[in-house]
């Protein structure tokens, strides 16, 4: 049977993206970033997991106005970067998982999460920027990936309840697929930021620190944090976060804390990144 | 926030500030910013906010903000840059705030908490 065998929490900044490409990743303002990520390079090498589920928002890249999924999960075969204005990123393409991403798509939609199909599209740096994070310069990526978009720039972003249950439901689906692999649940995103209005620049290291102790253990307390908390604590693009609490869902009633990363700041954000796995059930020994 | 009234305002907009994702729209847009901006149904204040590059008042007006990024990337800006410009900071002043460990929430959570 497919297991979910960690979960990843990541901001997806695009700069980063650019401090990759340009090789500047050792620059004073960057190293510190990089240097969180540095264990999680190491430890993917030996947990080398078959695919990724990875759950990030499109940037009005694949998706523009007018059409706007709450949840959209990718069944194609291979995905390429997208053109975000000053031509793609030259990392190589995403290579997908058809058989499990429509597995998860039929088992969702009967468990009554109405999910959207995408055959075909682009994905911006949401995606690709924590694919170089994790994985660093490579041919092409160690992984399939099945990506899982969530519309959180047209208000209202779903709540982060439905979020966590979604997850919930993703850990069914995987744990339903037959074939005996390894699956990891990366929730992108976030963590504090405003991007627009007088206000751009908040940033809360204290509020952002709090939801990355949430993560870990069996509390299920973030799930019920509303919208209005993130706009007021977290700036108007902290929302993003809700993403992180998808990865949650699917790691189960509890988690064991792996890794954590936080830094301030990386363009106009908090930088957060964290690695978790689930703790399997005591009573099933399994 | 970029609520349903403004997505459903700024439509249009931000259809066209999209449109910039094509190289070949981009060039002509260079080209003659007013005429191609006349091809969209935008409102009079909207081509003028646009054209002013102020954009608060393109937010005001239903732009969102990964919409109009199209049109800062456009111009070769940043993200830092053009979203220093919103804040009435100077991007240096800005820059030096974000290294500082960004703006603090204190006093700023609410328009309620802002009095």
């Amino acid at each position: 049977m497919a297991r979910i065998t960690a979960g990843v929490g990541s901001s997806h900044v695009p700069l980063l993206g650019v401090a990759h490409d340009q090789n500047k990743e050792s620059d004073a303002y960057f190293a510190p970033i990089f240097a969180g990520y540095e264990w999680t390079r190491n430890w993917e090498k030996a947990a080398k997991p078959d695919v990724v589920i990875l759950v990030y928002n499109d940037h009005a890249s694949a998706f523009d106005m007018k059409v706007i999924p709450t949840f959209a999960i990718g069944c194609g075969e291979r995905y390429k970067p997208a053109d975000e204005g000053w031509g793609p990123r030259q990392v190589p393409d995403v290579i997908g998982h058809p058989d499990l991403a429509w597995h998860i798509a039929q088992s969702l939609i009967l468990d009554e999460f109405d999910m959207t199909i995408i055959n075909e599209m682009d994905v911006d740096h949401g995606l690709t920027v924590p694919l170089s994070m994790m994985f660093g310069r490579v041919e092409q990526w160690p992984c399939r990936v099945i990506p899982l978009a969530v519309n959180v720039v047209t208000y209202p972003p779903p709540s982060g309840n439905r979020c966590w249950a979604l997850g919930e439901a993703i850990g069914r689906a995987v744990a339903s697929f037959p074939e005996d692999i390894s699956v990891q649940m990366w929730g992108t995103g976030g963590m504090s930021h405003q991007l627009q209005g007088p206000r751009a620049g908040l940033i809360n290291a204290a509020w952002d620190n709090n939801f990355l102790d949430g993560l870990i253990g069996e509390s299920d307390d973030l799930r019920r944090i509303q919208h209005i908390e993130y706009l007021r604590e977290t700036g108007s693009e902290g929302i993003e976060m809700v993403m992180w609490l998808i990865m949650r869902g699917a790691l189960g009633p509890a988690t064991r804390l792996l890794h954590r990363h936080y830094h301030v700041p990386c363009s106009n954000t908090a930088i957060g990144h964290i690695v978790l796995e689930p703790i399997a059930p005591s009573s099933s020994g399994a | 926030m970029f609520t349903a009234a403004r997505a459903r305002q700024g439509y249009h907009l931000n259809q066209f500030a999209m449109s910039l994702m094509k190289p070949e729209n981009r060039e002509r847009w260079k080209a003659d910013e007013k005429t191609y901006l006349d091809q969209w149904p935008l409102s009079d204040e909207q081509k003028a906010a646009v054209l002013a590059r102020d954009y608060n008042r393109m937010l005001d007006l239903g732009g969102n903000i990964y919409f109009l990024s199209k049109i800062f990337s456009t111009d070769g800006l940043s993200f830092v840059q053009a979203v220093s410009t919103m804040s009435g900071m100077t991007v240096t002043d800005y820059q030096a705030m974000m290294n500082a460990g960004g703006r603090s929430p204190e006093g700023l959570r609410s328009k309620k908490e802002q009095r």
